[in-house]
């Protein structure tokens, strides 16, 4: 792995439904706010934000397509949360997960690299 | 100074797998802020970098048995610190200002094994870092390499491939410009009071250097210089976030993020370089345009009269905000060179300004300005000069003057596909206009 290309990641955290429904604890944005300025003085964070439970859901097949809105109760691993960073290697950005999970506790997530439109997957 | 200091003795891991590259992210990460801390420790950015590096071979020796730890950058600074201590009873003897060093260190409580630091305070030693590295006692050359290896974590053979120079003469510069500091007795501080802005202004400086090597289309190996890039960005972004109250920190962020969006859009299908006019807009980042916008508005927000990075982010976010280069508002961007001409006034910036008053005014009160600029001797072989007389008389169907223009500037410039660019330029206007 280069540190060579910019790297970008998509970090998510994602809930499997057993947490309760509605905005996270104080506690918790507290410390969310205090990985954030963490990541900012890295310089690697780019974007970072919380998303809806459920959320709206689009379906488009045979030419038709379909809108649905939540809550999806039935919905497995939904992403809560998400930021993008900038790093030089994904072991950059398995070292900040790491450090956001120290703080967060329990919990999953999931690292994806992003591609701009120019790049080809794997290649 | 110590043995270690010969050029390529220390070196940060290879690249590679597992547990390597883990420790290479956490360097990454931790250079910083663990070369910043002992620094404070022992008041000299040398000897911290230095003690720095044995924690860093340390982690490599012992990680790979071990295991990565839970708080690895805790656990280089415990180690660091520990070596700190060691080095100065060792050398307490033979170097009286070390002596006064070791006795400072004694009077503070024996370092944690695994102490959690304070941010703020670590935060502000990285600062301090920031401005020692970048201390205007070193030439340009020794500030850039100084920053990227303590403030970049990057290995000497990373910068020097970076520059496209031998690993050799980057270690004989981080040498020589540690001895500088040493000898001059450069405080390990950030001035306060009118000093302040002069130093801002030098670390500024390195990190747009850093970032204009990279971006600048000249010979080179293109990984490599986009490398550049992303770490001016980087430190950037960083500086922003240490220095928040600083307008012309967030003005130069700003400016790196903006001109940074057009990467991918400045080089066509076989390498040659297209021009900003010229650019599928399409394909500038639009994330990194988004963060420049923002960047400025903090620095606008603080309330200050425009300093020259600010003024040049926002020419640039001028050019960002036209949806297509004929929606470009020409007359905001010649009055924004009107004032950085009056704030940083360099015949540069001079050309540039009679660019825009070109297509704001028409192309003959562009070339007034131009002409005046014929006989400035910093101009003197740079290729834009005749590019643009060479346009703007293009445009006033001068078209004989405007090929030799063109020829000229081919002549002038170093970079081949620039050249080839401008020689088709100089060819398309020797047939009368269609």
């Amino acid at each position: 792995m280069n540190r060579g290309d910019d790297m970008r990641f998509l970090m998510m955290t994602t809930d499997d439904g057993s947490a309760p429904a509605g905005p996270p604890d104080e506690k918790l944005q507290v410390e969310m706010g205090k990985f954030i300025e963490e990541m900012s003085r890295s310089g690697a964070l780019l974007a970072t934000g919380g998303l809806e439970p459920g959320g709206t859901r689009i379906k488009s097949s045979g030419g038709k397509v379909t809108v649905l809105d939540g809550p999806f109760t039935e919905a497995k691993e939904a992403v809560v949360g998400f930021a993008l960073i900038e790093v030089g290697s994904r072991e950059e950005a398995i070292e900040l997960s790491k450090r956001f999970w120290a703080i967060i506790g329990d919990g999953q997530g999931v690292i994806q690299q992003v591609f701009g439109p120019d790049d080809i997957p794997g290649a | 100074m110590t043995a270690s200091d010969e050029p390529g003795a220390r070196r940060a891991p290879a690249r590679g797998t597992g547990v390597h590259a883990s420790i290479d992210a956490v360097w990454r990460l931790e250079a910083a802020r663990i070369i910043a801390g002992l620094a404070r420790m022992v008041h000299d950015i040398g000897l911290a970098e230095e003690l720095a590096q044995d924690a860093l071979v340390a982690a490599l020796e012992q990680w790979p048995e071990s295991g990565v730890p839970d708080n690895p950058g805790a656990w280089l600074m415990a180690v660091g610190k520990r070596r700190a201590v060691d080095r100065i009873r060792r050398l307490r003897r033979l170097d009286d200002k070390i002596e006064e060093m070791g006795r400072d260190l004694e009077t503070q409580a024996p370092p944690e094994e695994f102490d959690v630091p304070d941010d703020d305070r670590i935060e502000d030693d990285v600062l301090r870092l920031v401005f020692t590295a970048c201390h205007p006692v070193l030439s340009a050359q020794a500030r850039v390499a100084l920053t990227l290896r303590m403030l970049g974590g990057l290995t000497t053979e990373e910068i020097a491939h970076a520059f496209l120079v031998p690993e050799a003469t980057v270690a004989q510069r981080i040498v020589r410009a540690k001895r500088t500091l040493s000898e001059a007795n450069v405080p390990f501080e950030v001035p306060e009071g009118p000093g302040r802005a002069a130093r801002l202004a030098s670390v500024l400086e390195v990190v747009y250097l850093i970032f204009n090597e990279g971006y600048a289309a000249s010979a080179g190996d293109a990984w490599v210089r986009a490398d550049l890039c992303r770490e001016a960005l980087r430190l950037g972004r960083i500086l922003a976030e240490l220095a928040p109250g600083e307008p012309e920190v967030h003005g130069l962020a700003a400016l790196m993020e903006i001109q940074a969006s057009r990467t991918r859009a400045r080089t066509g299908p076989s390498g040659e370089p297209v021009p900003l006019l010229e650019q599928d807009r399409g394909r500038w980042d639009r994330l990194l345009i988004h963060r420049g916008f923002a960047a400025l508005l903090r620095a606008k927000k603080i309330g200050e009269p425009p300093g020259p990075y600010v003024l040049q982010a926002a020419i640039a976010a001028c050019h960002a905000q036209a949806p297509a280069a004929e929606d470009t508002d020409w007359a905001q961007i010649a009055s924004l060179y009107e004032v950085l001409a009056r704030v940083a006034p360099s015949p540069v910036v001079e050309l540039n300004r009679a660019v825009a008053v070109g297509m704001a005014d028409g192309a003959e009160k562009g070339l007034e300005l131009a002409d005046a600029l014929a006989d400035e001797p910093a101009l003197r072989g740079y290729h834009l000069l005749p590019s643009v007389r060479g346009d703007l008389l293009a445009r006033l169907g001068r078209l004989e003057e405007a090929r030799t223009q063109f020829e000229r500037a081919a002549e002038l410039t170093r970079n081949a596909p620039e050249r080839k660019v401008l020689l088709d330029r100089a060819a398309s206007l020797s047939s009368p206009a269609p």
